[in-house]
């Protein structure tokens, strides 16, 4: 089959490797139909999560229809539409009996290296490096998935592809983002990134009962699409954000403050200069934190901090004082994905979230190493790429910005 | 607080001596050497001369080695798993199901008496240990200890303790050994760092204990496929995913 496959900094590529098998009796085999590049793919491509390795497999969202299960799968059949969250839940460990699967203590199978690095191991993630695991991930065409009556969600007929992909992480991802923010009726809530993470975190604070919704970026396309969604918008290039968001909140600061970008913020002025030139030692500083400090910051006294980007090792001069002599609170997480299925599916089929409008870009899979050369460098007005595995990419057009939602209405 | 008395002192006699002379020496070549190159051996050799004077081994604590004043290994490992301590106790006490969780373990056979035990398992470079240990205290649903008889090669005794966990977490599983590997801590250290010493081999073995009764298997990745064809980058990923190796 065809995969995209990490080999080394910078350099993916799209290779011919061999079929997943069945090695475990809870596994399933699934035919890849869509998967997604996300924005922590990119710090795996730039090498900022360490444990990566030659040959890897990418991808952590994706879905298909599933081929062939072990002897131990019960609830999953053969040619069951599924979607696959990114962590992977054993579905019997406290955590995951508590609906916080990707804390799972059981689906990793690398836990020591996981605990070497950051004291305990979190669940398993599909093609995420081999601190979570080393699972192959699933921009391939097909993909071994684990546990798979845990895990695999089988999608409502009358779903399109499109629809319910985001669903395996970027959707709820930002949803439990905006639940972090524990959001009171007519609160203001301002985010740090209107990538997809960002533009699903604006749409949940509303529908979690913001009054009003503050999207920060420089990109004016990610800026019109937040918008659209009903949030103001402030461009970091522009105007100084810390100033703009208190004059807009009479001089309060927002209720709560959402970083959605994660460890390879653009941070602006001598510090975000010191960070991204400490990150390429990739020893000294892991981390550009520019967004969690600005977030921490800006959020008004009392209130909360929610991140929903991804951070993997060290970062420098984060605030604590403003951290806590305003008595802020912090709530982090890579997502448990699982517990929002249910509810974000009911949204999607009542079109009060419309998880199709953050794709500008629809490639085969053969084009991976173009997707994510765009997706990295916003190129095209670049927001998401989706990638097909089995088209044919000499007769393959691939719709651009703009005439994306053309396309998608059929 | 710690289940077993320990030493403030990690480095056995030999191993102090040993120590000792190396950080003397790197002194003495330091002074024979300006520059950079005479600053690290200078620092090395005082950190090593400090250590031997205090009795602390620089290896042995950078390994989290531990001795007992009796000059034993002493090694505490605990996990959290989902089942009532009865479960648990029952489970450990048949000592057969112990090699299905303890990966170096070979077998262990109760013998017809039913507090003697043989025990048979894997050491270093394909060879074998075989020892007979005896149950010294047995308390259904709580403790089970023991203690390997007279002419032992690595001549160990231990216990594990079944402990209700609270808020309906299950039950903490304590497991307390204490051992005499031949060649001291220093020969703990290097056995650690190849991956066979019993420390890391407990903390595995409790993690597959959890992992087989809370869900029946261990997660694997062996066997997927991947874009890695030359033995280097494949040796290079196994390196990482050393789990269920050791
Ligand atoms: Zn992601
Ligand atoms: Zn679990």
């Amino acid at each position: 089959m065809k995969a995209v496959v990490w080999e080394g900094i910078n350099r993916v590529k799209v290779e011919r490797v061999p079929d997943p098998e069945i090695l475990q009796p809870t596994d399933a085999i699934v035919r890849v139909t869509a998967t997604a590049i996300c924005g922590s793919d990119l710090h795996l491509l730039d090498g900022y999560v360490p444990s990566m390795a030659h040959g890897d497999i990418l991808g952590h969202e994706f879905m298909g229809e599933v081929v062939e299960v072990g002897s131990a799968v019960r609830k999953i059949k053969k040619g069951d539409r599924v979607i696959v969250p990114f962590p992977i839940s054993c579905g019997k460990c406290w955590y995951c009996q508590r609906g916080q699967t990707s804390l799972c203590d059981n689906s990793n199978p690398n836990a020591k290296l996981a605990e070497a690095l950051w004291g305990y191991s979190p669940a398993g993630i599909y093609g995420y490096s081999h601190i979570t695991g080393g699972y192959a991930g699933g921009q391939a065409q097909f993909a071994r998935t684990v546990f798979a009556d845990d895990n695999l969600y089988k999608v409502p007929d009358g779903l399109t592809d499109d629809q319910v992909l985001f669903l395996t992480d970027v959707l709820p991802t930002g949803y439990m983002a905006a639940e972090n923010c524990n959001i009171e009726q007519g609160d203001v809530v301002a985010v740090f990134g209107c990538g997809p993470v960002g533009q699903f975190a604006i749409r949940s604070a509303f529908l979690l009962g913001a009054g009003r919704v503050i999207a920060i970026d420089r990109f004016p396309e990610r800026l019109d699409l937040a918008r659209g969604a009903g949030a103001e918008t402030i461009n970091y290039e522009e105007e100084e954000v810390f100033e703009r968001l208190k004059a807009m909140t009479g001089g309060r600061g927002p209720d709560s403050v959402m970083d959605a970008v994660g460890l390879e913020a653009h941070g602006t002025g001598v510090g975000g200069m010191a960070d991204a030139v400490k990150q390429t030692t990739r020893v000294l500083e892991t981390e550009r934190p520019h967004a969690l400090r600005s977030a921490i910051m800006a959020c008004r006294k009392g209130g909360t901090v929610s991140v929903p980007g991804v951070y993997g090792g060290l970062g420098d001069k984060i605030p604590l004082g403003a951290f806590m002599n305003k008595g802020l609170t912090l709530k982090t997480g890579q997502t448990h994905v699982h517990r929002y299925l249910d509810v974000l599916t009911r949204h999607i089929e009542r079109g009060e979230i419309d998880p199709t409008v953050i794709i500008t870009h629809r490639l085969s899979l053969d084009e991976a190493p173009h997707a994510y050369k765009i997706f990295k460098h916003k190129h095209e007005h670049c927001i998401k790429c989706v990638l097909d595995p089995w088209a044919d990419p000499k007769d393959h057009d691939p719709v651009k910005a703009g005439d994306i939602r053309a396309n998608s209405a059929d | 607080m710690p289940d077993q008395p320990l030493s403030p002192q990690n480095a056995s006699p030999v191993e102090r001596a040993v120590m000792g002379g190396l950080g003397a020496g790197m002194i003495a070549v330091s002074l024979r050497r300006p520059g950079p190159a005479g600053l690290m051996f200078a620092a090395t050799g005082a950190l090593l001369l400090a250590g031997a004077s205090m009795g602390r081994s620089v290896g042995a604590r950078m390994v989290g080695i531990r001795r007992t004043p009796d000059d034993g290994i002493a090694v505490e490992k605990a996990v959290t798993i989902g089942l009532p301590p009865e479960d648990l106790y029952a489970f450990w006490r048949n000592f057969g199901n112990l090699p299905r969780f303890m990966n170096h373990l070979e077998s262990v056979k109760v013998q017809s008496d039913g507090t003697r035990s043989h025990w048979v398992a894997k050491a270093p470079a394909g060879t074998h240990v075989q020892w007979d240990a005896e149950i010294t205290e047995d308390q259904p649903g709580r403790r089970i200890a023991w203690r390997s008889v007279e002419g032992t090669p690595v001549p160990n005794e231990g216990h594990v303790d079944f402990r209700a966990a609270p808020t309906g977490r299950g039950t903490e599983v304590h497991v307390s050994l204490k051992y005499r590997p031949p060649g001291g801590s220093m020969g703990a250290a290097v056995a650690r760092m190849l991956g066979e010493e019993p420390g890391v081999q407990i903390a595995e073995d409790l993690r597959r204990l959890k992992r087989l009764l809370e869900v029946g298997e261990e997660p694997t990745t062996e066997g997927q496929s991947s874009g890695r064809r030359n033995a280097l980058k494949k040796a290079e990923a196994k390196m990482f995913d050393n789990g269920r190796t050791a």
